[in-house]
């Protein structure tokens, strides 16, 4: 994820591109990240102020515990279940992006305005909850575990799928009490978090090879349609591409 | 406590559309211009490079380009009964920062607003009569200013941002396959219109069967390789849908990054100061004289500097706040419809039908924020109001702004929202839908203002800015309306499933409407209902300029940045022309 303090290694792709766009467009005025006074022309910095996200490293998880990514994998791999169309969610590694966003500036609501009162309000001014998505995600898989267990003697990692689908329709109804965090609250970000991981750029960790982006149609990252915005009502077939390059790019031989 | 620096001839708070172009002008005229910004400078190179460029996480999900509600947020109520609590995460609009502003993100379409909106209370009161007004229960207001006044600023911002699209109206003559409501216009549009895709193709086609006359929507995504009178190229735009909420990586969206603040910058007489943030500007003992602002920089100290002309240009939002902080005018009071600061919170009532096709591509994929095409009959008061128990309309719209899929995977209502059957329907769908939008009128009435929140401050102590606003009787009746036509013309097109969208109460924070608010600092002719004067000076503080959308009385059915780019020339003009031979109140 691309967090304010990203220490980066080495020169990427997309530093090399950087450059030569920079070079290509000699108009662009730009600035030195530290001066903030400017005056003439500005020397160049790239990424200056936030630099673009870079594939999330290891195997390891960063936020979950063992057992809470246990259950995540559980969970996503029912809200995108595997079939004809795709891998399932566990496959296409939402549970890893949903990881590594709760690692990030997301995961602490560090951009956001997160000051006292909190009031309740009304459902039309919005999210008004004073915690943050570490947090919401902590005490919901432990209030989850807790009924699974009372109700089942079990994981719900344990269940089957049927169960556990169960489970999932009454956390988005609200019908399983949570003390913490309305667990219909807890449904809503666990299902829009899983979905963001599904189909957003892979170089977050998740939608594996571009898994949704070739089942919906989607060609991704490319930047030029000018040949092709003409062409109506015409399936173009384009193999998608991502930020961090095609399919063909990653693998060897 | 501030420490104080040299003064200068002009400071400029906020270096977005309006704050770039008055520094700009006046910079030409020879004056020492410091421009102040509080987010960072920002440019196509560094922050908005092709291979980092589309990615719909990083800039739509995660608010890349947004203002931090961090630093600065609003807080909002429906009316006078509730507790406004603060927007900890933008929903409802989104607000800019950094050097460009929301110009960044925005989306590119650049309308003029028609003849009868400047004089919008005048003309319904001629047309519809006094008592048809006064029941529509509206506080509506004049301009001060008229078309013939504006149309040469329009077209000098038109220059600038290399707006293409076709004429509907050159000099009182009407022009195939324009807008035929349009203003007359001095000349063409820069620029060609785009090529459009399949979605606006079919839609133009079908209503022109209706009887309709489809034009192509302005758009300040330029459509060839284009120099503007500064001498700043920018390039065609490639359709790459990654437009709106994000920068554009191919310098074909306009914006003062990519128009304006490259010839700036090299001026010897313009300093910009980043990541310094204004909060109020200095008045003099009198109150008649603005003689500076005070801002913080990025190491957090605070400094006043002194400035013989002040121009506040920083988003409609953030121009009402500093004004309130700063005492400047009467703050508005809704029980007895007095005071000016804050007066006439207006926005945009967006409609939409989302058309579902078993049979049909229309690769929404590719398009643009501005690349569409439109019909203007339901607009404003392009159609006949008569019984009909409500004034304005909207301008109705294809505009494929690209369909990257967190955000644009629309499924039909009673779809599961999870699991294998809504997987199968993501599928099915994707390249089958489009949908028609209705940007349409805001209006104001009483109850709906801007003012200081009595308890939700920013890091630095100051009061945020609290919004008051819920859509009146009168528009919710025009959404219903609009949305009937527009749902007609979706059958029409042959949908298999047309989902109609009118807007409806409350006014909510949890999706995104359009960033067009209006009002709070309104111009007019009358100091007791206006703030600013037609050239946007301040009734009764001659050296100090408010410039943006914070001027407009009521907002018609039309994005509002043509028109705060020409309201921002034409203060120029009036600074330049008529106030530094003679820096005073200047009435004519
Ligand atoms: C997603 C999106 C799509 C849009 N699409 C369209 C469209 O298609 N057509 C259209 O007409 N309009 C559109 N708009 C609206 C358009 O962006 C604005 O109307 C336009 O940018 C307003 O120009 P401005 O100069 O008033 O404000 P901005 O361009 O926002 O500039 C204001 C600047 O002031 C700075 N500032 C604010 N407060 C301070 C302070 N206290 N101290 C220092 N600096 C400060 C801000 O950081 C900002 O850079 C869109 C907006 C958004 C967000
Ligand atoms: S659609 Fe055009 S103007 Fe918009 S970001 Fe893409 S290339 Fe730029």
């Amino acid at each position: 994820m691309s967090n304010d303090s990203g220490a980066r290694t080495g020169v990427t792709r997309r530093q090399v591109l950087a450059t030569s766009a920079a070079t290509a467009f000699v108009a662009a005025a730009s600035s030195k990240a530290s001066a903030l006074t400017f005056t003439q022309l500005p020397e160049w910095s790239p990424f200056a102020h936030n630099p673009p996200p870079t594939a999330p490293p290891g195997d390891h998880w960063q936020f979950f515990t063992a057992d809470e990514a246990a259950t995540i994998e559980a969970i996503v791999d029912r809200l995108i279940p595997a079939d004809d169309l795709s891998i399932g969610g566990k496959e296409a590694g939402c549970a890893v992006f949903i990881d590594r966003q709760l690692q990030g500036f997301f995961g602490t609501f560090a951009r956001l305005y997160m000051e006292p009162p909190f009031g309740k309000g009304t459902p039309a001014q919005g999210d008004q909850s004073p915690l943050v998505p570490q947090q919401r995600y902590r005490f919901g898989l432990a209030e989850l575990e807790q009924y699974c267990q009372s109700e089942h003697q079990a994981s719900f990692k344990e269940l089957n799928g049927d169960q556990q689908d169960q489970i999932l329709s009454a956390l988005e109804q609200g019908e399983i009490h949570f003390e913490k965090y309305p667990s219909a609250d807890f449904f809503a970000l666990v299902l829009q978090n899983t979905k963001e991981g599904f189909f957003a750029d892979p170089v977050y960790g998740g939608n594996k090879d571009m898994v949704s982006w070739k089942m919906i149609g989607f060609p991704g990252a490319r930047y030029d349609y000018r040949d092709y915005v003409e062409k109506h009502n015409q399936t173009l077939d384009l193999e998608p591409l991502s930020i961090g390059g095609g399919t063909h790019w990653n693998h060897q031989g | 406590m501030a420490t104080k620096l040299p003064a200068t001839d002009v400071v400029v708070v906020g270096l977005g559309w309006a704050g770039s172009i008055l520094a700009h002008e006046l910079a030409e005229e020879g004056l020492n211009v410091i421009g102040f910004e509080r987010g960072p400078w920002r440019d196509t190179a560094q922050d908005f490079n092709i291979a980092s460029a589309p990615d719909e996480l990083r800039y739509s999900a995660r608010q890349e380009l947004m203002l931090r509600t961090r630093q600065n947020t609003v807080t909002m109520r429906n009316n006078t009964s509730q507790t406004a609590l603060p927007m900890r995460e933008w929903g409802s609009f989104h607000p800019g920062n950094g050097t460009g502003g929301a110009g960044n993100h925005w989306a590119g379409i650049t309308y003029r607003y028609d003849p009868s909106t400047f004089r919008l209370k005048s003309h319904l009161i001629e047309r519809y009569g006094q008592q048809a007004y006064n029941d529509s229960n509206l506080t509506l207001q004049d301009w001060g200013t008229d078309w013939d006044e504006m149309e040469p600023h329009y077209a000098k911002f038109e220059a600038i941002a290399g707006t293409s699209g076709k004429a509907g109206n050159i000099k009182g003559e009407i022009q195939e396959g324009g807008n035929p409501f349009e203003g007359p216009r001095s000349g063409e549009y820069p620029n060609p219109p785009l090529k459009q895709p399949y979605g606006p193709t079919l839609f133009a086609k079908t209503a022109a069967e209706m009887g309709y006359k489809p034009y192509y929507v302005p758009s300040s995504l330029v459509s060839r390789a284009y120099t503007n009178p500064l001498g700043v190229t920018m390039g065609p735009c490639t359709y790459c849908g990654f437009c709106t909420n994000y920068g554009c990586a191919n310098y074909s969206k306009a914006s003062a990054i990519t128009t304006i603040l490259p010839a700036l910058i090299r001026k010897p007489n313009f300093i910009a100061k980043t990541n310094s943030e204004v909060h109020r500007v200095t008045l003099d003992g009198s109150g008649k004289r603005a003689t500076g602002v005070i801002y913080t920089d990025a190491s957090g100290r605070t400094w006043e500097q002194p400035a013989e002309l002040v121009i506040v240009a920083a988003f409609i939002l953030e121009n009402v706040r500093l004004m309130l902080l700063s005492g400047v005018g009467t703050p508005y009071d809704p029980r007895t419809g007095k005071g000016t600061t804050g007066r006439n919170y207006c926005y945009q009532t967006a409609n939409n039908a989302q058309l579902f096709f078993k049979d049909k591509n229309f690769n929404p994929f590719i398009g643009g924020g501005a690349v569409g095409m439109g019909i203007d009959e339901l607009n404003n008061d392009n159609f006949d109001h008569s019984g009909l128990g409500f004034f304005g309309g909207g301008s109705t719209r294809v505009t494929p702004i690209g369909a990257a899929p967190i955000g644009n995977t629309p499924v039909p209502p009673g779809t599961p929202k999870w699991g294998g059957q809504w997987k199968r329907a993501v599928k099915e769908h994707y390249l089958g839908n489009m949908s028609v939008g209705c940007e349409a009128s805001s209006y104001a009435q009483q109850g709906n203002y801007l003012s200081l929140d009595p308890t939700y401050k920013d890091p630095h102590g100051y009061p945020l800015l609290r919004m008051t606003f819920d859509f009146p009787d009168n528009d919710m009746r025009m959404a219903q309306y609009v949305t009937d036509k527009i749902g007609e013309i979706g059958e029409r097109m042959g949908a298999d499933q047309v989902v109609k969208t009118p807007r409806t109460r409350p006014w909510n924070n949890l999706s995104y409407q359009s960033s067009h608010m209006t009002g709070g600092f309104l111009m007019g002719s009358d100091p007791s209902t206006s703030s600013v004067n037609k050239h946007l000076q301040t009734w009764g503080i001659p050296n100090l300029f408010v410039v943006g959308a914070s001027a407009a009385p009521q907002n018609p059915g039309f994005n509002p940045t043509g028109t705060v780019g020409a309201l921002a020339y034409k203060a120029a003009d009036a600074i330049r022309r008529l106030y530094l031979k003679n820096p005073g109140e200047m009435i004519g």
